[in-house]
């Protein structure tokens, strides 16, 4: 459903402050893959989520979704197929207006026309939605009140509310304490399974990623210099990794040992 | 004389709503009013001199300030200059744009014709002429405000705010911000231009230096409303801003009356006017700091509390 061939994506070119962020990624996602994305701080990730949302220009490369070249696709189109939800939780949604509000807008992708979609039923459907997170009193708040992860979750709830094609989770618990980051964990495993959605998500914790999804893709300096799937990943350990990745590049995990669980 | 300051205000509003929709809930700071506000006013008077009768003239007027706002957005957006740039240029060249219409002349009079304050007390030929001239203003501005709230309560109206306060968001729902750029910045100068033929035919005449300031007139209203009461709710933000707007002329008319006995004259009201502004937020700043004190010193005494219990 996602193919990425040859993408490369070098950051101020030409200058000084020239940066190889991908190199030649060739990267194929199926329907319903669930994947987990690793690598160290710098190696591209979000570079990598960037270039398939369309947040920049590729330099080089094609990226194509459900057999569509979207490469010269401006971002907000990507949208309709692509949902994403950012490490910072203030960058999903709309902190001056109410969770209702944010919501309605969630309900549909595109420019919104002249009609009152904050219909009885719809609310109701809002207050459903938001149960899980204890917020269905809440929906006049305005959403800058709510905490993190709060937040976090909302998002969440609202980018599924459109189930999206593609979704794109960039260490979106990282900036959340262990109680909610759990919460969030367990809300997205969840909306994953029960919309059967095609997901990739970022994230630093190793023996999270092994357990998590159906595939792990590891990432160093640019390079996608790991993927593994189903049965073969099921039966790795944070110790294979480290050492698959001191034997692909001559190097310790430098970053992520710290992580090591 | 009170009623004259209550149909300034209330044409005034009109402009202040146009500010509103730039600089609160766009969050673009446009200063293509100062421009559109006379295009607006020269636009009417012309229209309304040839003939065109009232409504039409007002009609055109909008859309010269809806085109004028397009004009500000083409280029903040095609060229990727910050609004407030792309504002000053549009304003700029509007300046020559004004004088072209009003036929080469700085001032065009309105007399011997049709214009809403000879209408209006006609209409109302129960009221004396100055009460007429506010009944009949109320109603327009009321109608105008009631449309702007209704819109601002739809799907797209609700986009515009979510703009404003996180264009990541706009972006994430698959809407162009560009093109909701394009609605806000025209419906703001299309109601400023608005207001600028209302006045026009209020004083009885256009003028190419009618808009002078007005970005700055049209703040010092808002944040004299936002003094009056806190919401988040769009019709309370409406009225507020016609409250703030009528205050404003108030003070003006104050400072035009009795500003001599202290040596203030016109002249010196911009600088009055923008250091309004800067008290209000220099206000409004305390305000918050004093609550965030005052927020603090209550969870110390509890912390002291639980201490010594
Ligand atoms: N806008 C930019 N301009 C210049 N260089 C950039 C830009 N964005 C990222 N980079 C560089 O590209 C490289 C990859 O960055 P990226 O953010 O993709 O890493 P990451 O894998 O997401 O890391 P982290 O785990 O810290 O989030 C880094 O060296 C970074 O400095
Ligand atoms: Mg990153």
């Amino acid at each position: 459903m996602l193919d990425l061939e040859h993408v490369t994506k070098v950051f101020e070119p030409g200058t000084v402050n020239e940066k190889l962020a991908l190199e030649d990624i060739n990267l194929h996602v199926d329907k319903g893959d669930v994947i987990c994305l690793i690598g160290s701080n710098g190696s591209g990730k979000s570079t990598l989520f960037n270039s398939i949302s369309g947040s920049f220009p590729v330099t080089a490369g094609k990226i194509t979704l459900d057999g569509k070249d979207i490469t010269k696709m401006p971002e907000y189109k990507r949208s309709f197929q692509i949902g994403r939800i950012f490490q910072d939780p203030t960058r999903g949604t709309s902190g001056s207006m109410s969770i209702q509000d944010n919501m309605m807008l969630s309900m549909s992708k595109g420019m919104k026309g002249l009609k009152y979609s904050m219909s009885k039923e719809n609310l109701k459907l809002f207050k459903e939605l938001v149960k899980p997170i204890g917020l269905s009193d809440r929906l006049k708040d305005n959403v800058g009140l709510l905490s993190g992860g709060q937040r976090q979750a909302l998002t969440l709830i609202m980018v599924c509310m459109s189930k999206p094609n593609l979704l794109l989770l960039d260490e979106h618990t990282a900036a959340l304490d262990p109680k909610n980051a759990q919460v969030v964990m367990n809300l997205t495993d969840e909306y994953i399974k029960k919309l059967g959605l095609t997901c990739i998500m970022v994230t630093h914790n190793m023996q999270f990623a092994i357990e998590f999804g159906n595939r792990l893709i590891m990432m160093d300096e640019g390079k996608i210099i790991l993927d593994v799937k189903g049965e073969e990943k099921r039966k790795l350990s944070v110790p294979d990794l480290v050492m698959e990745f001191r034997r692909k590049r001559g190097k310790s995990f430098a970053s992520d040992q710290g992580l090591l669980v | 004389m009170i009623e004259g300051i209550f149909v300034e205000g209330l044409i005034f509003s009109i402009m202040t709503l146009g500010i509103l929709i730039s600089y609160r809930i766009l969050d673009l700071a446009d200063l293509t009013c100062d421009g559109s506000v006379a295009a607006g006013a020269a636009t009417g008077a012309m229209c309304i001199i040839a003939g065109w009768g009232i409504v039409l003239s007002m009609v055109t007027s909008f859309v010269v300030g809806v085109l004028c706002g397009l004009c500000t957005a083409v280029i903040h957006n095609k060229l990727k200059i910050p609004g407030l740039l792309a504002g000053i240029l549009t304003m700029t060249m509007l300046y020559s744009i004004n004088l072209r219409i009003l036929g080469n002349k700085a001032n065009v009079p309105l007399v011997k014709v049709r214009t809403l304050y000879r209408v209006f007390p006609k209409a109302f030929s129960f009221l004396p002429s100055s009460f007429a001239a506010l009944l009949g203003t109320f109603i327009l501005v009321f109608i105008i405000a009631a449309i702007l709230v209704a819109f601002f309560k739809t799907d797209l109206g609700t986009s515009l705010g979510a703009l404003g306060s996180n264009e990541q968001v706009i972006i994430s729902l698959g809407m162009d911000p560009a093109v909701l750029k394009y609605i806000g910045l025209g419906l703001s100068n299309g109601l400023i231009a608005l207001s600028g033929a209302m006045l026009a035919q209020y004083q009885g005449f256009a003028d190419a230096n009618l808009g002078q300031g007005m970005a700055v007139q049209g703040l010092a209203a808002i944040m004299l409303g936002e003094f009056l009461f806190k919401t988040n709710r769009i019709e309370l933000i409406t009225l507020r801003v016609a409250l703030g707007s009528i205050a404003y002329k108030a003070l003006m008319f104050l400072g035009r009356k009795y500003g001599h006995i202290v040596g203030i004259t016109p002249n010196d009201f911009k600088l009055l006017t923008g250091l309004l502004v800067i008290s209000s937020m220099l206000i409004a700043f305390t305000r918050q700091k004093s609550a965030e004190d005052a927020a603090k010193k209550k969870a110390l005494s509890k912390i002291k509390e639980a201490h010594n219990a």
